[in-house]
């Protein structure tokens, strides 16, 4: 077994249901994995699972063949968190969101400026968020995680409150992502139209 | 994609992250900062208007009442220490950070003491002065809040990371806190009491001072435990 | 040696065991509890100071020593369970909190009656141990209260083990400090350490209701357990084995 990411027998109960049992998945550099199924089938929990929030019933999350849970801080180094709230503070305005985050992490090759263009919120820089609208903040959110610059993805849900163009750049984006050899795990009810190698998780 | 040779932020980059950002969100909201400072007031206020404006009772329960008051205004802003974090999502973000989270868990608790707990050290002796309190005693008083908000803030936090995300969270929170904070709160208004008794008091502010360094040495590990387990 | 632990661990096995252990538990716990009761009151001889009064502590002292040591067991409980995730041991902790409050609860009413004639008045605050006690009670309340209020077992199991940890270091820090408290204030206590020491007629009586309530604890708790293992359990197999076979969910 030599994958970057995987999962072995992984189980999880929440209160009185089990939403998956022995689950298993395995993960390569340049791989779209898809988390596929219903409101409440387990997209969020499997997703909290992998970055390591939720503890399972069975099973273990490896990342280079090794627990995470024995390495948690460098798996943390390593991906980077695209939730359903977006996690960012409506009272600062973007370039003080990201300054926040970007203090957090090793400095970034990254040009924010080209970044904030191509997501088309170059120009609400000096808003405070609260002021945006929800598909803007989504937006930041986006740049949040292009900013990180690390292998691993973890979206969820990433088009909510998108139009269809925001949509097709979010497709886009992880495209070039997977092309460049990351990774990336979405959360979708939707179908997806990413050209790469696609795995699927029905849950 | 980012090469392990790159430089790692030092250990202390996510406490000073977390308090930047902690501290810039309190200056865009001042209310956070004034509402306890308003309530310490109005609490020492209460107290001469129930039980009478006579000197001498004023002098006794002064210490008592300051210390009291402190306790209370700080365990009011307790609730709101994760509770914006958790409604949009920065927790989350924090929990899957590269900085380790006891050292985050820090930063929120250093933020949350210069917001709350250093502003009412400060005022400290206005109230003071009101219940005919003498100079050196307010040093003292000052002193001992100084130390004892910092234990509050410590202890505080693990309570507030408890409760982040439960119904009815404030008034578990007290039920929570309030017996843990007893020992603080006994030893700072006796020590003020002492002094302002003229007798030795020097055994409150060691105590009080061991008590920082084990609180600081622990609640953030504490408190880091329990963030990860509310938010399962 | 390991293996065998969780073995030994493991609910089905806790379950029948418990069983087996509870007469053993209650019934010298019983014995020894009606000896010290009759001793305490008809063979010791009354107290050169307080005369019949001293005779609560054969109630007061194992009921305020057990409301330690049942925080102490939470606290164990729940690191263990933290640690090791034992899902037993974080049981314990939920099986003992009642149990360990109405011990705190019966050393402040037995304290304050003491008190009546020692003091003059029901409660007195100058007393250490029984504020220490009173804090002690709260404690138990906040731990309650943040397990209730916590839907998911698991959750609630792990947060109110944190808490337990913490709570055991305070209780700590609570009797020092009460006690430095108290010294400046010229405290009086009741039941001074290194005072003239006991008379025989008087110890055993107390030593036998000491071991005696430990003994029903450990039974009391045992039989929580059991109810709080098979609440837990109420998904499995050997559960549902057990409720449906006539006669088997004694």
């Amino acid at each position: 077994m030599t994958s970057k990411l995987s999962g072995k027998g992984l189980t999880l109960i929440r209160g009185e249901s089990c939403l998956f049992r022995g689950l298993g998945f395995a993960l390569n550099p340049g791989e779209l994995l898809l988390l596929e199924g219903q409101n409440g089938s387990g997209k969020t929990s499997l997703m909290r699972a992998i970055a390591g929030m939720l503890s399972l019933e069975t099973g273990e999350i490896y990342w280079n063949d090794m627990e995470v849970s024995r390495q948690r801080q460098e798996f943390h180094g390593a991906l980077v968190w695209l939730a359903h709230r977006t996690g960012l503070k409506g009272d600062l305005n973007l370039v003080e969101n990201l300054r926040f985050e970007a203090a957090l992490r090793p400095q970034a090759n990254v040009d924010l400026a080209a970044v904030c263009k191509r997501l088309g919120i170059a120009k609400l820089k000096r808003l405070p968020l609260r002021s945006l609208s929800a598909g803007q903040q989504r937006r930041v959110a986006l740049a949040r995680m292009l900013m990180a610059d690390v292998p691993l993805w973890l979206m969820d849900e990433p088009f909510t409150n998108l139009d269809r163009e925001g949509r097709k750049l979010v497709m886009e984006l992880t495209e070039e992502h997977l092309a460049k050899g990351g990774m990336c795990v979405l959360a979708a009810h939707q179908d997806v139209d990413i050209n790469a190698t696609i795995k699927r998780v029905a849950l | 994609m980012s090469d392990s040779s790159q430089q790692q932020p030092g250990i202390l980059a996510g406490l000073l992250a977390v308090t930047r950002r902690d501290l810039l969100l309190a200056w865009k909201r001042p209310g956070d900062v004034l509402n306890p400072l308003f309530f310490f007031a109005m609490v020492c206020t209460l107290f001469p208007l129930a039980v009478g404006p006579s000197p001498e009772q004023l002098t006794v329960s002064g210490p008592g009442v300051l210390w009291v008051a402190a306790l209370l205004a700080t365990l009011l802003s307790l609730n709101a220490l994760f509770m914006g974090d958790h409604e949009d999502g920065s927790l989350d973000q924090l929990l899957v950070s590269p900085q380790p989270l006891p050292v985050l868990a820090l930063g929120k608790t250093l933020s949350h003491w210069l917001i709350s707990g250093f502003p009412l050290v400060l005022i400290s002796p206005l109230l003071a002065m009101t219940y005919r309190m003498s100079t050196d005693v307010m040093g003292v008083l000052m002193l001992t809040l100084l130390l004892g908000t910092i234990c509050l803030s410590l202890l505080g936090s693990i309570g507030a990371a408890l409760t982040v995300g439960l119904h009815r969270g404030t008034a578990l929170l007290s039920l929570l806190i309030l017996p843990l904070a007893m020992p603080v709160l006994l030893l700072g208004a006796n020590t003020v009491s002492l002094a302002a008794g003229n007798e030795v008091y020097a055994t409150g502010i060691w105590a009080l001072g061991a008590y920082v360094i084990a609180a600081l040495s622990l609640a953030p590990f504490a408190t880091a435990a329990a963030l990860r387990i509310s938010n399962e | 040696m390991w293996k065998f632990f969780h073995q030994w661990a493991s609910p089905p096995h806790f379950y029948r065991l418990a069983k087996v252990l509870i007469p053993w538990l209650a019934v010298p716990g019983l014995l020894l509890i009606a000896y010290g009761t009759y001793a305490g009151l008809f063979l010791a001889s009354p107290d050169y100071q307080q005369g019949d009064a001293f005779r609560i502590i054969y109630v007061h002292v194992p009921s305020a020593y057990l409301s330690m040591m049942a925080y102490v067991f939470m606290a164990v409980g729940g690191g263990i369970g933290l640690i090791w995730r034992l899902k037993l041991a974080h049981a314990v902790g939920a099986a003992a909190a009642p149990l360990g409050a109405a011990f705190t609860f019966l050393a402040l009413l037995t304290g304050s009656i003491w008190g009546r004639p020692m003091w003059g008045t029901w409660w007195e605050w100058g007393d250490p141990r029984l504020t220490s006690e009173l804090i002690l009670l709260f404690l138990y309340f906040g731990y309650m209260a943040l397990r209730s209020s916590i839907d998911d077992t698991a959750k609630a199991d792990k947060a109110s083990a944190v808490l337990a940890l913490v709570g055991v270091i305070n209780v700590v820090i609570v009797h020092f400090s009460v006690v430095w408290w108290s010294s400046l204030h010229q405290g009086q206590t009741l039941f001074k350490k290194g005072g003239p020491g006991m008379d025989a007629d008087m110890l055993y009586p107390l030593l036998a209701m000491i071991l005696g309530f430990t003994f029903v604890f450990g039974a009391l708790l045992a039989r929580r357990l059991r109810t709080e293992v098979l609440y837990r359990e109420r998904r499995t197999r050997w559960v549902r084995e057990l409720v449906l076979t006539p006669g088997g969910g004694r």
